[in-house]
């Protein structure tokens, strides 16, 4: 049984030697998971219960809105790889854009429907009302949408490169950016040398805007400001990646095969 | 004459080093089917996804329709299509939601009464409302091969389309896509490893190994100039590398 056993456990051992998504499943994901939790504990000691169970709330509706327009890019052309139809896209008579601008429109549909149901529930279940945040809420869920987005293109090309080997990359990059992105506590919590990594993301400023509106009423529009400023930044860097990532792949034939795995 | 709808010229793929693919010239007429024979390995389908774009050529160029891909990929792509045995549609559609979206990618308006057609021409009416994941695999190369006729592709290329299927299915499929060249202008380029296959349904055949067309002509041409008796035995001494008559093996 030993002789048997230990053979799987050299089967799935073998995986782990060449495939960086696994290696971050026993390194990086934990210690993503260890810093959110670590940062929230910090700021939930050092503030009062009240408004912080609303901003945790509103965090996490919102949250979901970036999560699902980037899944629905990154997973939606991962499902293509798993069931052998990428290359019948590939000779279809499409331009390379229409494949992540279809697959950003089914990311909206349900963001939307997300949003919507989340909202609901949060106001029938703990009586928080997302709407309190005011008008502020659309920009916000665009602006999350729009890095959603971007963020959907680099999983994207990641995928394209790497073929199922990147899987967990479809679930997994969101989490790379929540702890950096002062989803459920400030940015002032961060230690100052991880700060100005926050600063340059634009979830963060969506993020503050949301406790700030949430706390005042009152809607900063320099913060909205910046974080369509770098989402424009963002979306150019998301679609310069893709299309290099594109002619790479076509080069070293990582499209064919991956397209026939 | 009919300008040609494939013009390749001193087509080369390497890849880390290794040569893939080497100084490959050939045209394919408007109604004409060349069979692409080879050993595993030999750069059959590395010159087909090339053809498609989905493969770099390192070296030569490609013209379909007397244009290039590159700058004209929705002209190119709108007028050929593609079939092979290891691609598929999703499995999770049912075969009417699969060639429905593949209709609207290839710009059929109303496709209803065309994807009809062809599921009866290919003798799978019956399986319009079924999940394609759960067809026979018999059933699901023959809605492939619906999908690669849903544009009346004026270039059709099929990487070994009949290898999952059975000697009467494969026989049937056969007739239907010499039904259709009768009925119309259609060039296809085919790779089959089934030598019958290929001598039934092609003009020209163009045996490569290790990337190098290493014999061209008809099927008679062939065992001519190699003085093989046969197209399989032909095969088998290129594939063991045996050398063609007159050369050193």
């Amino acid at each position: 049984m030993i002789n048997r056993v230990s053979a799987l456990v050299l089967r799935y051992m073998y995986l782990y030697r060449r495939s960086l998504a696994r290696l971050g499943e026993v390194f990086f994901w934990p210690v993503m998971e260890l810093l959110v939790w670590g940062f929230l504990t910090m700021y939930l000691e050092s503030e009062d219960v009240g408004m912080t169970v609303s901003y945790l709330l509103g965090a996490i509706i919102l949250w979901d809105v970036l999560y699902r327009a980037q899944m629905a890019i990154s997973l939606s052309f991962t499902e293509e790889i798993w069931v052998r139809n990428l290359l019948n896209l590939f000779v279809a008579p499409l331009r390379t854009f229409e494949i992540p601008l279809a697959t950003a429109s089914v990311g909206v549909i349900r963001a939307l429907v997300s949003l919507t149901l989340l909202s609901v529930l949060a106001a029938v279940l703990y009586a928080f009302d997302i709407t309190a945040v005011g008008f502020a809420l659309v920009p916000f869920v665009a602006s999350l949408l729009l890095f959603g987005w971007a963020v959907g293109l680099v999983t994207m090309a990641l995928v394209l490169r790497f073929g199922q080997a990147a899987e967990a990359l479809v679930w997994g990059v969101p989490f790379l950016i929540q702890p950096f992105s002062a989803v459920f506590y400030p940015v002032s919590i961060l230690p100052v040398w991880l700060q100005p990594l926050a600063w340059s993301l634009p979830s963060t400023y969506v993020f503050e805007g949301m406790r700030a509106a949430l706390a005042s009423g009152v809607l900063d529009g320099s913060l909205l400001a910046m974080a369509f400023v770098l989402n424009v930044v963002y979306l150019i860097l998301g679609t310069l990646f893709l299309g290099l990532t594109l002619k790479t792949v076509r080069e070293k034939g990582y499209l064919s095969r991956i397209g026939m795995e | 004459m009919s300008e040609p709808v494939v013009v390749v010229e001193g087509l080369s793929k390497s890849f880390g080093g290794v040569e893939a693919v080497c100084g490959l010239n050939f045209t394919v007429g408007p109604t004409e089917v060349l069979g692409l024979l080879g050993p595993n390995g030999a750069g059959k389908t590395t010159t087909i996804h090339m053809l498609l774009g989905l493969v770099t050529p390192t070296a030569g160029r490609v013209r379909l329709f007397g244009m290039e891909l590159d700058t004209n990929r929705v002209a190119v792509l709108s007028r050929l299509n593609f079939s092979s045995a290891y691609i598929a549609l999703p499995s999770n559609l049912t075969v009417w939601e699969n060639l429905n979206v593949f209709s609207r990618l290839y710009g059929l308006k109303k496709p209803r009464k065309k994807i009809e057609e062809l599921l009866e021409l290919f003798e799978i009416s019956h399986v319009l409302n079924r999940v394609t994941g759960g067809l026979s695999s018999g059933q699901q190369t023959r809605v492939n091969l619906c999908k690669s006729f849903l544009n009346d592709p004026e270039l059709l290329i099929l990487d070994e389309p009949t290898a999952s299927l059975d000697p009467d299915i494969a026989d049937k499929v056969h007739q239907v896509l010499n039904r259709i060249r009768n009925e119309r202008d259609m060039a296809m380029i085919y790779t089959s490893h089934n030598m019958a296959e290929i001598e039934k349904m092609c003009d020209r055949i163009a045996f490569i190994s290790q990337g190098r067309f290493v014999l061209e002509g008809t099927t008679a041409e062939l065992l001519a100039q190699s003085g093989r008796a046969s197209l399989e035995e032909l095969f088998i001494a290129i594939a063991r590398d045996r050398g063609l008559p007159g050369e050193a093996p």
